[in-house]
């Protein structure tokens, strides 16, 4: 045991009963999995498809689902049990950053409002003046102002503006670790890198270390200090992103390289599928002429 | 073959037209796979729905043409449709593969019967038992397995689901198949099961497939030509491995720039800003407040999408 650590997750399960109360049916959703996040500021991913147990392990890491057994600590503090960390303390030590944000606010209220009540539920601020500089200081450190988001609701916001909150409002309490499951997966392809890259100025600006949850194999190489690949509940593999995904040990990890649609790089199962199907000359000679006499 | 002229396709009464769709004029031939790219909100769907000829739920034409020819594979004869009249050949020429595999299919609903439902007449000739044979070896053509049609819905996970919409589109061996985001809320393994899927029934079927995705990997992986759309527009066409190996457009320019690769740390970002709003789009060029070279032109004069070289019409002024 290391209390310097932030987390440490030691051997830790989570079944869950399939079918009616009596059913003796189980899934095994996390079966046995360890690691450790040392006190540097870092980003610790996750990565695995649909169904592998990596939302169930973010949201235990959360204390949103009991372990079915092991333990998690924070800052040497078990997060479960009797002895666990009081609520309060928790939530200004861990935040979470969800996938959809258009689902994550109300449409019903303006979002500055949620700004201003996790300043005022966690104590950080003692009144709605203080509150306001909160928000406003946490939405400077992404991009943004409490100027331009006061009194707007969720659809008067682009999903990267709306997922940029988020991380602000996660920002409110300054927490040790952001658990962020899936957090680019909803936005636009041409603003995810503006929001990777903001985990990683507020990793080394405000020394937060982050969770990234994600099946997206591309940007968690780009991003991050350490990865671990999830397959059926278990933790296949784990290390640096270069050790991994430039050598990687196990087929599965082959698997889930191979099926990012990279640029450049063309999949092979493509040219087996053009070979059984030869068409000659794919050229589009129709259409090309007609833009011809249209422009 | 299908063609959209200076069509201005969108919603609402006159006085507060919104078209998400603004003089686009696009020509998609057959046998190939046409991707179109773009933000949300760009009006890459609704250009979908117009090429479907799917004037309801508010959408409709305010101008220009949309003009389909097809020539069926099996006897060679022509069909010519227009606009609205597109709807004619839907699950018959044309079909559909919409996005959300969960709402779309019917939960009380095996699926031999959610297929056998939806098929044309010419399709349904023969006893059901036949019928259902045939089906079956379609799917098993296709890696689906014959117990896939004697689930419910629910029985079946989301990859699955999104395979048998687009085993049930290309079931009618229509001429055209129109996929809008068929693979977003997937990983990237089930996604690629799909993706070849799709391919291989293009291939075979040999029609046309138009793939809307925001995803320009998926395009640059199955895709013939490449569309760009923003705000209403089309920025750039042209076959995707030219436009991936030179991508034209400045706005083209900072999506492909903004793509993390593995293998590669250095410095990405992504496009600062967002598209402008459809309700009052800007004069002059969409893309000018994003821009990093927009002049005094690009703010007052909107750039027409003009041949820049043999096969890449281009919309911008110093291109």
């Amino acid at each position: 045991m290391n209390d310097t650590n932030i987390l440490e997750v030691n051997g830790v399960s989570r079944v869950f009963r399939r079918g009616g109360m009596f059913s003796r049916n189980t899934l095994t959703a996390v079966d046995n999995v360890s690691f450790s996040i040392d006190d540097r500021p870092q980003v610790f991913s996750v990565v695995g498809e649909s169904g592998t147990g990596k939302t169930t392990l973010a949201r235990m890491i959360l204390r949103l689902v009991e372990p079915s057994s092991g333990e998690i600590r924070l800052l040497g503090k078990p997060v479960n049990g009797k002895d666990r960390i009081d609520n309060f303390a928790f939530r200004r030590l861990v935040q979470p950053i969800f996938q959809n944000p258009f689902e994550a606010f109300s449409a019903y209220l303006p979002v500055s409002t949620y700004l201003r009540r996790t300043a005022l539920n966690l104590k950080v601020a003692r009144n709605d003046r203080e509150a306001d500089e909160a928000a406003d200081q946490a939405l400077r450190s992404v991009g943004l102002g409490l100027d331009r988001v006061a009194g707007k609701y969720i659809r008067q916001f682009s999903g990267g503006e709306l997922q940029r909150i988020s991380v602000a409002r996660a920002l409110i309490p300054d927490p040790k670790l952001i658990v962020a499951d899936e957090p680019v997966s909803m936005v636009d392809a041409s603003m995810r890198m503006n929001i990777v890259n903001l985990f990683r100025q507020i990793v080394e600006e405000k020394g937060v270390s982050f969770i990234y949850i994600t099946h997206d194999l591309s940007t968690a190489y780009y991003l991050s200090d350490h990865v671990s690949i999830m397959n059926t509940g278990r933790v296949i593999e784990q290390g640096l992103p270069s050790d991994i995904l430039d050598n990687p040990s196990q087929d599965y990890t082959r698997e889930l390289m191979g099926a990012i649609p990279t640029i450049g790089a063309r999949w092979t199962e493509l040219e087996e599928i053009d070979r059984r199907y030869p068409t000659g000359d794919r050229a589009t000679t129709e259409s090309a002429a007609r833009h011809q006499t249209t422009s | 073959m299908i063609a959209l002229e200076n069509a201005v396709v969108g919603y609402g009464p006159d006085k507060a037209f919104i078209a998400a769709v603004d003089d686009v004029t696009i020509t998609i031939g057959d046998n190939e796979i046409v991707g179109i790219a773009g933000e949300s909100g760009c009006g890459k769907s609704t250009l979908l729905r117009a090429l479907y000829g799917d004037f309801t739920h508010g959408l409709r034409q305010r101008g220009g043409e949309i003009n389909a020819r097809f020539t069926d594979a099996g006897t060679g004869t022509t069909v010519e449709k227009r606009g609205a009249n597109l709807s004619e050949l839907w699950w018959d020429q044309i079909s559909y593969v919409p996005q959300g595999s969960m709402s779309v299919l019917n939960p009380l609903m095996k699926v031999d019967k959610q297929i056998i439902d939806g098929l044309p007449k010419r399709e349904k000739h023969g006893s059901r038992a036949d019928l259902r044979k045939r089906i079956a070896n379609f799917l098993k053509g296709l890696g689906l397995e014959e117990s896939v049609l004697e689930a419910y819905p629910h029985q079946l996970s989301g990859g699955m689901r999104q395979r048998v919409l687009v085993a049930i589109a290309a079931f009618v061996n229509p001429r055209l198949i129109l996929a809008d985001e068929p693979t977003t809320a997937l990983d990237v393994v089930v996604q690629k099961r799909i993706l070849l899927m799709m391919v291989e029934i293009q291939r075979r079927l040999k029609n046309t497939l138009v793939l809307v995705s925001h995803d320009l990997g998926v395009h640059y992986q199955i895709t013939d030509r490449l569309a760009i759309a923003y705000a209403g527009k089309i920025v750039e066409i042209g076959p995707t491995q030219k436009i991936f190996a030179a991508p034209s457009h400045p706005y083209t320019q900072a999506l492909i720039a903004a793509l993390p690769r593995v293998g590669e740390k250095g410095q990405r970002s992504g496009l600062e800003g967002r598209p402008p709003s459809l309700v009052k789009p800007p004069q002059g060029c969409r893309f000018a407040a994003r821009c990093p070279e927009a002049q005094d032109i690009c703010r007052a004069q909107s750039p027409e999408l003009k041949m820049r070289s043999a096969d890449r019409p281009v919309a911008c002024h110093f291109r």
